[in-house]
């Protein structure tokens, strides 16, 4: 096999596109007859329905349906649990899943009570307003404990409390460390996390042939699989009849992988009852409370110590936001839990959670999906420690890293993916090096004292991660050499913009012997390719990527069988590349690959039983487990002592993600994951009321940052490659976004002198306004 | 209630169109759905984004904050107009080298509003491209390879 | 987020401007940049029923030269940012214009229909306090004068009256020995202020403090001159103490309303640091002037 691509920086076969405004999305989408629909979304976040009357709104020109709870029938019914909790022995799960149209009650504000269709969206809207709804209101559950304490109102009256997990896991035993521990550190921890703010809010687009019996839906969606199995079952129909289209999709982060989301249920069965397609693409000030979050945790942590600074165990006990339903099961508590662990020897852990249901939006992965939160935690501790014992916050970590020679390493509890959380591979110390020169750390002091002298207050911060990546279950891929020479990949995966019609050209492309521009890659359409899961938790490039590797060789084989069969020679004399296969040595004996598909597909002739047409495989990829990236991010801000601003003066970033497919892409993905965390720490948050208003939604009041708030990376990287898939990647896209909140903390306090100071950053996001509150306190 | 609807003649990319349009329509939904140049893609609609940013009368603006009837009679620009053809701007093919793009969805109004600031500051530094592109939000990018992309065809326009 | 129906009056000359409002009265709005109108209306937040569009009259726009400066009310940012007049006479508004939101937004948004919007946060009517500007109010019937400290009258609230339509803002021009600074703290480049502050400080022939004024944004219900602070400081030489204490004063004196991002706490702190700061600024500036000019 050639490796011209595999590990190039090849610029993108997708700009093209995107960059002439050519590319697909789905308000793109233009269809003959098509209606629009808006949603009306509960205004208060806990109360009991007495009315949603629609009498008005149909009655307005140009509206041609508007629907309730009540309309939808036997429809009406709460949705599928879409993750199941992992088998963690002694675990709680009460799964409450939402319906389309809240019925009876509201149980968070933007909740759906009904949904219009008309001519256009002016008129929808127009109608909105039209609809006159009584709700009687009850208190509302927005902080954790509250929703905890005895006798808060209830979101879910049948289950008797606000509970929606519980689980416990651990490895080895916390007292033990406790008692041989020289010091225990305990402190309390909030971390709050955010909307994933895509530029392209969700939409979908459905097209119900009642002839045919067939119901197309575009969609924004991460998993198009999904949503048509799911679509299927929920309509009685067979999967074939139920086509899920994810075209180019703006951005995706984790929500878009949620389903059912209402709009994909009420505009299929919608536009059956019409017989019209229709089109709903949700607004900036719906995406804010109609698109799933990331929200808080409250931990109460331990972490016991030997005076050198050697970690003996730790003990977390953390309360979870679920918002008012839990469709998407642990899967973000779970990697709190698990991710909290590090890249650090932790010989006791102890770690207990409890899911709250809220009134809030529903909570489903973002980014990061709860790496965050326990990254947060564990480091933070470390920080704290180190400056307890007087140990350095860069000593304080290596002296707990896990060794080299210690993988694959058991950390004895189950991760998200079912899976017993084994870090796969990983060489913990070259990374933290290699940040630590980037950064400049051992001459940091004296930068620090040279600047103080000119009035200017420096902070420094390291902060260092693994992240569970490309777990199962599997992706499949269809690689096939078409008659003109080009070859076509298709995979069940959605993509939202990271490279994927590239990096698995790329794959290909070697593989094959063509140029990368001549491999057409298309994903998300369920029609292209039946199988699948779904682009999450930093999986894409791992598994689809794997499964395209193994469709390509077979398809290798292929075209070696019959150039072989051809030229009557042996596999072992030719040689694949420049879309031909030729004889080694002997020039002008080759065949292009058109010629090889034509052959692979006779029109006469007889084919031998048991043949396959054409240069065509169609593989599977499964891992039999995550496998483990890690990184250190290190950072230098100065802040204004008075106003607590803040500008970030540099940012290293060295990450291990295995094997790289492609350098350019990869920083991409690394910078732009840093940028949102970037954002989490110290820009985004959600606020909220004690009524469970949102009093943020608009992106003039919610603050993602700009290209002035975030700076340029150094970028490094260190390759262990993973031993559980051929191609030895792990994921990427999630990465950067994890560890900037420990890092801000580090930073800040260490730029304000907090620490002599007594005053401890203990949750993020942090602000400057926080800040301010934080130094008034301490007097 | 009857709509009462207007007649306007604009001019998109150098090519002139009449239609009749409601007061009350964005000029982002008019350049999208009535002239069929999805190019133009709307993040926010309230004027934050920049993902929907065309020139108006040459200069930037945010098409989400005008109404098609303001367009009457004037000259607009969207990125379907960029490339000559097949053959990309300086901008556009910055973009690709660069990986200044990843979902795509952000691009088209940040390549209006960089193209314009090339236009006048052909020799631009880092923080003067990061000041003009802060009007344009990007949730993928991280704007760094964006930053790197306008540099990049500053200094090729600048041969 | 799209608006609810409206009637769309276009208006090709100020008289038919006038003719219009003075009909509808508060039913319509004069449609200018429309940069903070259609975002409101998008949300629905505003429903007129009838927008005026002025932006067809060349007359309102435009930088006058005279014994003042003045500008026609649909200038917009971008040319007042390129004017070189501005940046030669009112250079503190030249410092300010960046602040204002982002290019896109500059190049439609205009100066009067900033002012008539009359965003406490926003920073164009602060530094009109500061200046002393003037507001040229007409209407079918009348055409008259107001300061834009009685202008401004509350949030969103101006002394503009259903028939009239803000046509001009005069300037005056500072006399020599000024120095002016707008300094503010945003959460992001572009956006509203935390707290902003508009500091001009005239010098007397003895170099002591001859004039100074003092005006916020951000932290109070309409734009805010610190009175007292100001005349703390008038025959001072400039000292830093001087305006610590004139910073302490403006803070007595400021009752700020909060915001999602900021409490009224650190909002008062934040006026605080940068009064202090601009007037510093404006001082050095203004020293820098008299040395010129000798």
């Amino acid at each position: 096999m050639e490796t011209r691509y595999f590990g190039a920086s090849v610029k993108r076969n997708e700009d093209q596109r995107l960059l002439t405004g050519q590319a697909l999305f789905i308000d793109d989408i233009e269809l003959p007859g098509m209606l629009h629909a808006a949603v009306l979304r509960s205004a208060v976040a806990h109360g009991r329905i007495v009315t949603v009357d629609v009498s008005a709104a149909l009655k307005r020109e140009g509206v041609v349906a508007a629907y309730t709870a009540q309309d939808l029938g036997d429809f009406w019914q709460p949705g599928p649990l879409l993750v199941p909790p992992p088998p963690i022995e002694g675990s709680v799960f009460n799964l409450r899943t939402h319906a389309c149209l809240a019925k009876d009650k509201v149980r968070y504000a933007g909740e759906p009570l009904a949904i219009v269709i008309a001519a256009d969206r002016y008129i929808a809207e127009d109608a909105l307003a039209d609809i006159v709804v009584d709700i009687e209101i009850l208190p509302a559950l927005v902080d954790l404990e509250a929703a905890l304490a005895k006798g808060a109102a209830l979101v879910h009256e049948d289950l008797g409390s606000n509970i929606a997990a519980h689980i416990h896991q651990g490895k080895g035993d916390y007292a033990r460390a406790a008692s041989r521990a020289d010091h225990i550190i305990k402190r309390r921890f909030l971390y709050e996390h955010g909307i994933s703010s895509p530029i392209e809010t969700r939409g979908i687009v459905v097209q119900w042939d009642a002839r045919g019996g067939q119901l197309t839906m575009w969609d924004t969606t991460q998993a198009p699989v999904f949503v048509r199995n799911g679509l299927a079952a929920v309509f009685g129909l067979s999967e074939r009849q139920v086509r899920v289209i994810a075209p180019f999709v703006g951005g995706g982060f984790g929500p878009k992988i949620m389903m059912f989301y209402p709009e994909e249920l009420l505009l299929p069965w919608a536009a059956m009852q019409l017989n019209r397609p229709i089109k709903w693409i949700e607004d900036r000030l719906e995406h804010f409370v109609a698109t799933t979050h990331e929200r808080g945790q409250v931990h109460d942590s331990k972490i016991a110590l030997t005076k050198d600074g050697k970690i003996l165990g730790v003990k977390d006990v953390f309360l979870h936001d679920s918002g008012a339903y839990d469709p998407y099961g642990l899967t973000v508590p779970i990697n709190s839990q698990c991710t909290l662990l590090g890249p650090y020897v932790i010989p006791d852990y102890d770690s207990t959670f409890t899911c709250v249901f809220t009134n809030l939006p529903i909570v489903t992965p973002y980014r990061g999906a709860g790496r965050q939160h326990g990254v947060f935690v564990i480091e933070r501790l470390l920080d704290i420690a180190a400056h307890e014992l007087g140990i350095d916050p860069a000593e304080i970590r290596r002296r707990n890293l896990i060794p080299p020679d210690a993988f694959p390493y058991d950390n004895e509890i189950i991760y998200q993916d079912f899976a017993p959380l084994s870090y796969d591979s990983g060489d913990y110390e070259p990374v933290l090096d290699k940040a630590l020169s980037a950064i400049g750390y051992a001459g940091f002091k004296d930068e620090q004292a040279a600047a103080r002298a000119k009035g200017k207050h420096l902070g420094i911060a390291v902060a260092a991660y693994v992240e569970g990546t490309g777990i199962g279950p599997y992706e499949g891929a269809r690689v096939q050499v078409q008659a003109n020479g080009r070859v076509s990949v298709a995979t069940g995966i959605g993509t939202q913009g990271q490279g994927h019609y590239t990096v698995f050209a790329q794959i290909v492309a070697d593989q094959v012997g063509c140029d990368v521009r001549d491999v057409d890659v298309v994903t998300g359409d369920t029609d292209r390719f039946h199988w699948g899961a779904g682009t999450f938790a930093s999986r894409g490039a791992v598994v689809a990527g794997n499964a395209v590797n193994e469709a390509s060789k077979v398809v290798r084989q292929k075209i070696l069988t019959l150039a072989a069969e051809h030229f009557e020679c042996a596999e072992g004399d030719l040689e694949l590349g420049q879309g031909q296969v030729s004889i080694v040595g002997v020039r002008g004996q080759a065949i292009r690959l058109s010629e090889l598909a034509q052959k692979a597909n006779p029109m006469r002739g007889a084919v031998k039983p048991g043949a396959e047409p054409g240069l065509e495989s169609t593989q599977y990829f499964g891992p039999p487990s995550g496998a483990t990236a890690s990184g250190v991010h290190a950072m230098i801000v100065e802040v204004d002592p008075e106003t607590f601003t803040l500008a970030i003066r540099k940012y290293v970033i060295v990450h291990d993600c295995g094997t790289v497919i492609n350098p350019l892409i990869l920083a991409g993905q690394i910078i732009g994951g840093a940028a949102q965390g970037i954002g989490n720490a110290f820009y985004e948050k959600l606020m909220y009321d004690d009524a469970g208003q949102l009093l943020n939604a608009s992106l003039a009041d919610y603050l993602l940052p700009t290209s002035l708030d975030v700076p340029r990376f150094v970028l490094d990287h260190t390759v262990t490659p993973s031993p559980l898939n051929p191609l030895g990647i792990k994921g990427a896209g999630e990465a950067g976004a994890i560890p900037a909140g420990p890092l801000f903390a580090q930073a800040i306090e260490d730029a304000l002198g907090f620490k002599a100071k007594g005053i401890e950053l203990l949750e993020i996001p942090l602000s400057p306004a926080r800040l301010w509150e934080l130094t008034q306190q301490a007097g | 209630m009857t709509t009462e609807r207007h007649a306007i003649s604009v001019t998109v990319n150098g090519v002139r169109h009449d239609k009749t349009v409601e007061a009350r329509m964005l000029l982002s939904d008019f350049i999208r759905h009535e002239l069929l140049l999805s190019g133009t893609h709307v993040g926010c609609e309230h004027g934050v984004c920049g993902a929907c940013t065309i020139w108006f009368d040459g200069f930037p603006a945010r098409s989400c904050l005008m109404f098609a009837v303001q367009a009457d009679g004037h000259d607009i620009a969207t990125v379907e107009g960029l490339a000559d053809n097949d053959k990309l701007s300086p901008l556009q093919q910055a973009m690709h080298e660069a990986h200044g793009l990843q979902c795509g969805y952000c691009t088209p109004g940040i390549l209006m509003t960089m193209s314009h600031f090339l236009a006048s500051n052909p020799a631009p530094d880092e923080q003067a491209v990061r000041e003009a592109l802060s009007g344009n939000l990007c949730r993928c990018t991280g704007y760094q390879h964006i930053v790197d992309a306008v540099l990049l065809a500053a200094e090729r326009m600048r041969g | 987020m799209k608006p609810a129906s409206f009637k769309y009056i276009l208006a090709r000359t100020l008289d038919d401007a006038l003719a219009a409002k003075t009909e509808h009265g508060d039913e319509a709005r004069f449609l200018a940049g429309g940069q903070s109108l259609v975002p409101t209306m998008n949300f629905r937040l505003a429903q007129p029923a009838i927008l005026i569009d002025i932006n067809p009259i060349a007359a309102l726009s435009g930088v006058r030269d005279g014994a003042s400066i003045r500008i026609g009310a649909l200038t917009r940012y971008r040319m007042l940012e390129a004017d070189p007049l501005i940046a030669a006479r009112q250079p503190i508004l030249r410092e300010a214009l960046p602040h204002i939101a982002h290019p896109q937004i500059r190049n439609r948004g205009t100066l009067g229909g900033n002012l008539a919007h009359a965003d406490p946060a926003s920073e164009m009517p602060a530094i009109m306090l500061a200046l002393g500007a003037r507001m040229r109010l007409q209407s079918a019937a009348n055409d008259r004068w107001v300061d834009a400290n009685d202008f401004f009258v509350s949030a969103m609230e101006t002394a503009l009256r259903p028939d009239e339509m803000l046509t001009e803002i005069d300037i005056p021009d500072s006399p020599p020995g000024t120095g002016t600074c707008f300094m503010e703290v945003a959460r992001r480049q572009g956006d509203f202020a935390q707290a902003g502050v508009a500091a001009i400080v005239t010098l007397g022939a003895d170099g002591k403090c001859g004039g100074v004024r003092l005006a916020f944004c951000g932290v109070a219900e309409r734009p805010f001159h610190a009175d007292a602070a100001a005349q703390s400081l008038i025959g001072g030489d400039g000292s830093d103490d001087s305006f610590r204490q004139a910073a302490e004063l403006a803070m007595a004196a400021l009752n700020p309303p909060g915001s999602t991002h900021a409490s009224a706490g650190y909002q008062r702190h934040l006026a605080g640091v940068l009064a202090r700061r601009a007037l510093t600024t404006a001082h050095a500036r203004a020293t820098t002037e008299v040395r010129r000019d000798h």
